[in-house]
């Protein structure tokens, strides 16, 4: 199945039942599968007049006690903002997908993963983190989206996937799991349904009163040093033998993972740590390699977001390498194990040395 | 007093206000429009199903003062957050609590779309020409000549445009069965715009379509005019801009509700 | 001459009156007044005078000052 159709499937079999979007390149299979799905679910698909549109509608609707999501590439991120951060300083959860392209601004429509700042740095104002999921691959994308929907239920938070356009596009056998039963959704005790015998509930982000902010904050961070502690997920591919770990997520993970198929076969020792959770961030996995190796090598599809992240886990515990690509174009394998080989040697040669 | 027994009340606190002092100023139209708003609500029973979005604005804090389920929308969202609610929940009623920047300015895109889609949604309009909450700045509906503080000397054609009327612009939609103006400037406008609020709601519970209800609102502070003054400007000046009456009906509904 | 009762009456809340005079724009029978002591919150609320004076109107119970009074700090009684 398509990636974007796949996140549409394990969507609906995980009780989302409400969609709003906005057309975008590369994600359009996703709201055009949901426009014929949730109807058959009894579930609502709105074709918004925006993004921003978009994302205040699964805000009303995730208020009202849905499951939510909705779906853009880049540019569309850039309009969400605004309602993502109401949406983590008003604790109502939500599913934001993001098929990545080519940017800044208008961009272009070729993969990209130039969007790990906006993700996971905020995007909107405010003190505020949201969970970012990388899947790389369709059965992962099924997967998580399954997981996204339960971390944003259980922590009352927005939650973004993040994907790229090759992502999206890419056809592979997947397994969905079993849909939830509607009565087997977590219970909300906090949505707006109407005050029948309970006082009114408001839902809202304004607190005017410096104390009573201030302890809001405070609760918000308490909440997201519980998701740093119980959710943060990676994954390592060989290496416990490893001399040289490459760092990559996403499509840049897979390519990754080939590279260190040709690089093993030729008897080099490379090893794939690759962080599922952009935010919270792998930080103590990846610092207790960086004491092992000698070598961290960093491959993304950009100038160099996540790379910021790596320098904050690793410091100087490691030599940092880094290759990146902007831009859309997608490295091959060999193009990977080129840099993998010649951060071995040493010679700078492809992708650069970072002082920490 | 001794002769309580002999007298019934006939007029108080609506239920679906909190028995709550505000923070509006004195002779501000959105203690009235609460009030009727409230009124309409307890008439028809709906209270308890109601889930209602505040602007941004003067009457952001709303949800302090009404005594039903609220949710906080960005700024000129209102209208796409109750499209989420009421698509979720059709069988709640929802309404949105809007000002001018709120529905005219940031949330024009909104306010159209959810109009023109016709959901199912009642939508009060508190049209008090200036933004009261950031301190008298120039509206959308500021009206030619009128003085606020991004428009000294007055509101000038030429330099920032004219007032808008958004009221007339959605009537155009098809999926808008109902929109009045009123004001809430005199007590006759004042039970006009009752008749008018009840009405909005009747069509939504009758599945008609989208409808609202713009109120000509006093703002004696932003105004600087006394609260009896307020009252004279919109009923000699403002009016001529925004006339009062039924911009579009098409309810099939009687004069008599 | 006895008391007569009055048609109406109502009760103003003090402190939740801001003062703003428009229920003394609309009472016809000018049974409201400003208070000369002012409220805990610094306004001159409004008064109602409740005792009818040989040759006035008494309060009907109409309801016009309530209806215009945005702080709903009117309540309003008619005679049974």
């Amino acid at each position: 199945m398509r990636g974007s159709n796949v996140v549409g499937e394990a969507a609906v079999r995980a009780g989302c039942r409400f969609y709003a979007g906005y057309p975008i390149t590369p994600q359009n299979e996703l709201p055009e599968y949901l426009s014929a799905r949730l109807p058959e679910v009894g579930g609502t698909f709105i074709q918004a007049e925006s993004e921003i549109a978009s994302i205040n509608m699964i805000l009303g609707a995730s208020a009202a006690g849905a499951r939510v999501m909705t779906s853009s590439s880049s540019p569309g991120l850039a309009l969400k903002q605004e309602g993502i951060s109401y949406m983590a300083g008003q604790e109502v959860p939500g599913v934001i997908v993001n098929m990545m392209r080519g940017g800044p601004g208008l961009g272009n429509i070729a993969p990209s993963a130039a969007d790990y700042f906006q993700s996971t740095r905020g995007g909107g104002n405010g003190d505020y983190r949201t969970p970012v999921l990388a899947p790389a691959g369709c059965q992962e994308l099924a997967n998580i989206t399954f997981s996204a929907f339960d971390l944003a239920d259980r922590y009352r938070t927005p939650v973004i996937i993040l994907g790229d356009g090759l992502m999206g596009q890419v056809m592979e056998p997947v397994v969905f799991p079993d849909p939830i039963p509607p009565d087997a959704l977590p219970k909300k005790e906090w949505i707006l349904d109407g005050c029948v015998g309970r006082p009114p509930r408001a839902i809202f982000s304004m607190i005017l009163n410096i104390d009573l902010m201030y302890r809001h904050n405070l609760h918000l961070q308490e909440k997201y040093d519980r998701i740093a502690a119980e959710e943060t997920r990676w994954e390592n591919l060989q290496t416990d033998d490893a001399e040289t770990i490459i760092v990559a997520y996403g499509t840049a993970a897979r390519i990754a993972e080939s590279a260190i198929e040709e690089l093993r076969a030729e008897g080099a020792r490379a090893g794939l740590f690759r962080p599922i959770t952009l935010w919270p961030f792998p930080t103590l996995p990846l610092r207790a390699f960086a004491s092992k190796v000698r070598k961290i090598a960093v491959f993304e599809l950009s100038m160099g977001q996540m790379l910021e992240d790596v320098i904050l886990s690793v410091g100087e515990r490691a030599e940092i390498h880094f290759y990146g690509v902007p831009g859309g174009i997608v490295p091959t394998p060999a193009d990977i194990a080129q840099f993998l080989k010649s951060v071995s040697a040493g010679d700078g040669k492809v992708g650069r040395r970072i002082e920490a | 007093m001794s002769e309580q027994g002999a007298y019934k009340k006939i007029f108080g606190m609506p239920e679906s206000l909190k028995d709550q002092a505000t923070h509006y100023c004195p002779g501000c139209g959105h203690s009235i429009a609460h009030r009727l708003v409230a009124e309409c609500l307890d008439e028809l029973g709906l209270r308890e199903k109601t889930i209602g979005v505040p602007p941004v604005g003067c009457a952001v804090l709303a949800y302090n003062y009404f005594n039903f389920d609220m949710i906080e929308a960005p700024h000129g969202r209102a209208l796409a957050v109750a499209t989420g609610i009421k698509r979720v929940r059709p069988d709640k009623f929802v309404l949105t609590y809007q000002g001018d920047g709120d529905l005219a300015a940031i949330g024009t895109a909104e306010t159209i779309h959810a109009a023109n889609r016709g959901e199912l949604i009642s939508t009060v309009f508190i049209n008090n020409a200036i933004y009261g909450m950031t301190g008298g700045q120039m509206a959308p509906t500021t009206i030619l000549g009128q003085d606020a503080t991004t428009a000294p000397g007055g509101r000038d054609a030429k330099l920032h445009g004219r007032p808008i009327d958004i009221s007339r612009m959605l009537a155009v939609c098809e999926g808008v069965v109902y929109i009045e103006r009123c004001a809430l400037s005199s007590l006759k406008q004042i039970r006009q715009s009752r008749k008018a609020i009840l009405k909005s709601f009747q069509c939504q519970l009758d599945g008609l379509g989208f409808s609202l209800v713009e109120l000509l609102s006093p703002c004696p502070t932003n105004w600087k005019l006394s609260p009896e003054e307020a009252w004279g400007w919109v009923n000699e000046v403002m009016v001529k801009t925004y006339p009062l009456g039924v911009i579009k009906d098409t309810t099939g509904y009687g004069e008599k509700r | 001459m006895g008391e007569k009762k009055a048609k109406g009456k109502i009760r103003i809340n003090r402190e939740r009156c801001k003062g703003c005079r428009l229920c003394m724009l609309v009472c016809p029978s000018r049974r409201i007044r400003a208070d000369k002591s002012l409220n805990l919150k610094g306004y001159a609320p409004a008064c109602f005078n409740e005792n009818v004076s040989e040759g006035e109107k008494g309060c009907t119970g109409c309801a016009q000052c309530a209806t215009v009074c945005p702080e709903v700090a009117i309540e309003v009684y008619r005679a049974k």
